[in-house]
């Protein structure tokens, strides 16, 4: 049969996440068709098709979808389900919002945030915030999976699938979208950033991020934040890095005034390179890291501001 | 209105596991055990309601070994008014889970379900979004805030781009997050109070589940680990080395 990849989007433009999991896909089931539910999102279904390996492009459109609400998307979902033998979302809080509602429903077990595919029935996924990793196989029947975006290669362009366009299944009206709150930023998202500046309780503020708001300008990088920084109200919640915000594997991540929690380190010791600067030199975070700083991060992050400055970073 | 919160008893949050040496899992032997925390921020929630007079009982479940009684206890020690114990000494997964809860649901007949987000152990993220499908129930996963009315809930979720608010239909259930409240510790006469709450204990077959595992678990291994890398003494020497490795 085949397989089938919600797409990550908002209404306008298709997420990285959804290539990478088109690649997830086609190791579990080929061909990959791709669903693209939203209102007025034909563009992310063009851009859908261009997606190597891709074979079809169903198009939902509808108003229930614009938000993907978990409960129309259950019932979209469940009635395309027949068709294919393996259903896979990106481990976003959208995909993990929907995806275990439709796989009880099917009366099947679901694989949550897959690291690697090893046959189309086995997998290995990270337990206990990634200090372990499992390798499990799935019963036989369909395959409902969500896949950790950092541990797959995006899906590359090229493809030219036919799109197709599909009815809105009926709308159980259980829940309504009642507004939203946006994190607006000109810088990379977090998970798709080949840099990461992530501030911790050390910066003592919010109004202190703005000493790595500099440098992420600089370096074309995005702002991330461990949980104490973000319940202390330094920075908004999606910047969270860690077993239960974020997880993140740029090419270089460097961690400022973080103690390195396990929680934090589950989300982001697989990004490449690994930069910590904390006062304290016992800070576990240098475990992880490939270069350590110890230094007051007040004098540290004015200092990498300036030197970057005078080495041509604008 | 009721209000069930389940309860799963997890390695502390604190506690760095390790993985056995024959590959089998974890070794769980002697290590301290407590509530998933995302279950503290719901039992916690579940009590503020019924303090604001907003819910008339609270009560808990735990799916698990005869220990998970004490994770009911501390429940109960938060001001959660009585408990169930689902006894099962083997692991259940979580659509198993959200089966008996299906049937402890239509048995107790709650408005409102209040789960953690994901459990810090097996961190499946799968409990609450499975009962609600199986109820025909909406649902607030990962919930910032919660304003309950009579007939519809308004829940703020964290989402990955900032925040959402979706209004549900009651009966709902509600996944927490971690910015939802800040769990209380349990006073020593409240702790005294609960040891006389009452606990019911069950099984699975009395609800007509079956928890045999669907999945097989072939090996459970360490992750790869990172190098310790070395300390840099200056800022330049910092920038030296991060554009010889061509990451900026
Ligand atoms: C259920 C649960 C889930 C969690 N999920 C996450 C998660 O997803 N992500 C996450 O990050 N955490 C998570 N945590 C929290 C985690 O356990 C830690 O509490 C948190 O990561 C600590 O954040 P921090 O390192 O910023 O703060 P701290 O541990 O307080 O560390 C601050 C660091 O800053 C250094 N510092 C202070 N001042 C300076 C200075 N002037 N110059 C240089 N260095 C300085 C200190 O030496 C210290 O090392 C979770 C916890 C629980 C219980
Ligand atoms: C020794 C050991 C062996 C294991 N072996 C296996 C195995 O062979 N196969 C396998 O798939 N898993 C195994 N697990 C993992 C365990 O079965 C999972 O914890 C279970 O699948 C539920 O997943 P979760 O708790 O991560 O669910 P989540 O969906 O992350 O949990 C979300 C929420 O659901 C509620 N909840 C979850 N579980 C319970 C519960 N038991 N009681 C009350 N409320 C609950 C809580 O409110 C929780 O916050 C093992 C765990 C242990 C400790």
């Amino acid at each position: 049969m085949a397989s089938l990849v919600i797409a990550e989007h908002d209404n306008a433009s298709l997420k990285d996440a959804t290539h990478k999991t088109v690649t997830a896909a086609a190791a579990v089931s080929s061909p990959v068709h791709i669903l693209v539910a939203g209102e007025n999102c034909a563009a992310v279904a063009e851009a859908a098709a261009k997606i190597a390996g891709v074979e079809k492009v169903l198009l939902a459109e509808g108003a229930p979808y614009a938000r993907q609400l978990a409960e129309p998307m259950e019932s979209l979902l469940l009635s395309l389900s027949d068709k294919y033998d393996a259903i896979l979302a990106p481990a976003t809080t959208t995909g993990k919002n929907i995806l275990p509602r439709v796989a009880a429903k099917l009366d099947t077990p679901q694989v949550s945030e897959i690291l690697k595919v090893i046959s189309p029935d086995t997998f290995e996924r990270p337990i206990y915030a990634g200090n372990a990793i499992e390798t499990l196989q799935a019963p036989a029947g369909k395959k409902i999976i969500t896949v950790r975006t950092t541990a797959f290669k995006a899906a590359s362009e090229g493809g030219s699938a036919a799109v197709e366009k599909i009815a809105a299944a009926s709308d159980p009206g259980l829940s309504t979208f009642a507004g939203e709150v946006l994190s607006k930023s000109e810088r990379p998202e977090l998970t798709s950033a080949k840099i990461i500046v992530s501030g911790g309780r050390g910066l003592g503020s919010g109004e202190n991020f703005k000493l790595l708001d500099s440098i992420a300008d600089k370096l074309h990088a995005a702002v991330g934040a461990s949980r104490a920084a973000v319940d202390a109200g330094y920075v908004p919640n999606d910047y969270q890095v860690g077993q239960t915000g974020k997880v993140v594997a740029p090419d270089l991540y460097i961690a400022v005034g973080i103690s390195g929690a396990i929680q934090h380190l589950a989300g982001m010791k697989d990004s490449r390179v690994i930069v910590a600067i904390n006062k304290d030199e016992e800070a576990p975070i240098f475990s992880v890291a490939d270069y350590g700083l110890v230094a007051d991060l007040f004098k540290a992050l004015p200092e990498i501001d300036e030197e970057l400055g005078k080495r041509g970073y604008k | 209105m009721k209000v069930l919160v389940p309860v799963k008893r997890v390695i502390d949050f604190n506690v760095k596991v390790r993985v056995k040496a024959d590959q089998s899992g974890v070794d769980l032997a002697n290590v301290k055990m407590s509530m998933n925390p995302f279950d503290e921020i719901a039992v916690e929630e579940a009590v503020r309601l019924k303090e604001k007079g907003k819910a008339t009982e609270v009560v808990v479940v735990s799916i698990g070994p005869a220990q998970a009684s004490e994770t009911i206890r501390t429940a109960l020690a938060m001001g959660a008014d009585r408990g169930i114990l689902v006894k099962n000494d083997t692991a259940v997964e979580p659509l198993a889970v959200a089966k008996i809860l299906k049937a402890i649901v239509e048995a107790e007949q709650p408005q409102l379900v209040i789960t953690g987000k994901q459990a810090i152990d097996d961190d499946a993220n799968q409990v609450g979004q499975m009962l609600a499908a199986l109820l025909g129930w909406p649902q607030g996963t990962f919930a910032h805030s919660l304003e309950l009315g009579d007939a519809t809930a308004k829940i703020t979720r964290e989402i990955d781009g900032g925040l959402q608010t979706v209004e549900v239909k009651l009966p709902a259930v509600m996944t927490t997050d971690l910015r939802l409240n800040e769990p209380r510790y349990a006073s020593l006469p409240n702790i005294m109070k609960a040891k006389k709450k009452p606990i019911e204990e069950k099984t699975p077959a009395d609800f007509g589940v079956d928890v045999t595992p669907r999945f097989k678990i072939l090996k459970v291994t360490e992750p790869a680990k990172r190098a310790a890398g070395a300390k840099v003494s200056s800022v330049p020497e910092l920038l030296d080395k991060l554009k010889a490795d061509g990451v900026i």
